[in-house]
């Protein structure tokens, strides 16, 4: 089963439940603004601490409050796209795209994945220069590079104009139908959605 | 009018800067591990802590030094310890002036730090950890760095702080010429001394013209890493 998460967590002002159980490779997430989407892919990439439940993913267990496991976020390998991007302002795109990069189970090189996110000519520039849609390809870039086993896409395709997001749900999918990366995806837009996702998680 | 400095005066200058490296030499580590502290964790006591940093700042300078009597004075048991197990003894030495100046600028230290990990992202902390980075990794990569610029202008803050320092320095450890009497004793020194006012007003311009480089370069510095961290690297 490529997600097997039930939890319990604070988010904003309530406390939330959510159960995924789906053999789908990308799952969607959708539901109203401050209903705790954000805050789920926290928990599941350890940035957040859920009250209780259990986080399975490709077989792996990241978190399970009644076995007292609970992997750092260094050790969850999750490939993880922030909505607000989070490039790190004081290293140039290379080295951001060089921070988590990993040499074994990466399934392409800087270069190749400078090249196919169109932004070669960006590797020295710093984060503060690009524009919104530049950011959101150096951030694909980044978490790929760190050749995780399951993604986390915030918004992926917010701040970008079409022919951009086009290439962009292009990689989505070549990264869901290659290398059948457990995905989860959180959107508004139902096009994106309808096109993307195996199956779709209401929150609320 | 003699050449300046003179020898005497250079020896006081040089003693000066002597500590006051020492001082801020001294501080660095424990002011910034002080302000990571106040700045990123919750802990039962914090606020005491955040007092007890801050006391140097508030208390007079002289009760200060009274403190630092008590306890590394020959007798006190910090500075018995010292002397039993390394033979080091602070009272009414240079390397005494230096702790005196230490513990009066690592308030201004702190603050200075504290502000500038305040002002790191911490959800950059956050995307490090996710991209492999342990809890450590990611201090050495993103917030030490970005915290660089506040750590640099506290530098230079308490250098200027400690080639000021009087109070706690003459209590704890005294005004002896060429072992602890720095620019503002030999200063306080001469104002006791009838006819000695060349000598003092020698020894102020001196004072003002450090206190003034110290400011510049502190400027500079920060100026630099802010450009650095805008473009270069």
């Amino acid at each position: 089963m490529s997600f097997d998460i039930a939890l319990t967590y604070r988010a904003g002002e309530g406390t939330r439940n959510c159960t995924i159980r789906s053999d789908a490779k990308l799952v969607a997430i959708t539901g109203p603004s401050g209903i705790g989407k954000t805050t789920l892919l926290n928990c599941i990439a350890g940035l957040h601490r859920p009250s209780v439940g259990h986080v399975r993913i490709g077989g792996t267990v990241l978190f399970d409050s009644a076995a007292g496991i609970d992997l750092p976020p260094e050790r969850r390998r999750a490939g993880y796209v922030f909505q607000d991007l989070r490039l790190f302002p004081h290293r140039t795109v290379s080295a951001n795209l060089a921070y988590g990069e990993r040499a074994d189970g990466g399934w392409m090189t800087r270069a190749e994945a400078l090249e196919f996110l169109g932004i070669t000519d960006l590797a020295r520039r710093h984060p503060a220069t690009l524009s919104g849609g530049e950011g959101k390809r150096v951030a694909i870039g980044r978490a790929l590079l760190a050749a995780p086993k399951f993604l986390l896409l915030d918004e992926p395709l917010t701040s970008l104009d079409p022919a951009r997001a086009e290439e962009i749900l292009r990689l989505i999918e070549r990264i869901r139908d290659e290398l059948k990366l457990p995905t989860l995806l959180v959107s508004h837009a139902a096009a994106e959605v309808e096109r993307l996702a195996g199956e779709v998680v209401v929150l609320g | 009018m003699t050449a300046w400095p003179t020898p005497n005066e250079w020896g006081i200058v040089a003693l000066s800067l002597k500590v006051s490296l020492l001082a801020v030499a001294l501080t660095l580590p424990v002011a910034y591990a002080l302000a990571w502290l106040l700045a990123r964790r919750r802990f039962p006591g914090r606020i005491f802590l955040d007092a007890a940093v801050h006391l140097p700042l508030v208390l007079p300078p002289v009760v200060t030094g009274w403190v630092l009597l008590l306890l590394f004075g020959r007798t006190g048991p910090l500075g018995h310890w010292l002397e039993a197990t390394t033979g080091l003894v602070l009272v009414f030495r240079w390397t005494g002036a230096a702790l005196a100046a230490a513990v009066m600028a690592l308030p201004l230290m702190v603050r200075a730090m504290r502000l500038s990990i305040e002002a790191v992202d911490r959800k950059l902390v956050g995307a490090a950890r996710t991209l492999g980075a342990t809890p450590w990794r990611a201090f050495l990569t993103i917030t030490l760095p970005l915290s660089l610029p506040g750590v640099l202008a506290a530098t230079m803050l308490g250098f200027a702080r400690s080639l000021g320092e009087f109070g706690a320095t003459i209590t704890f450890a005294s005004n002896i010429p060429g072992e602890t009497r720095t620019l503002p004793l030999a200063i306080y020194t001469g104002l006791q001394v009838p006819g000695a006012e060349a000598a003092v007003t020698r020894l102020a311009i001196i004072s003002v013209l450090l206190s003034v480089a110290a400011l510049l370069a502190s400027e500079l510095l920060v100026r630099r890493s802010h450009g650095r961290r805008a473009h270069v690297l």
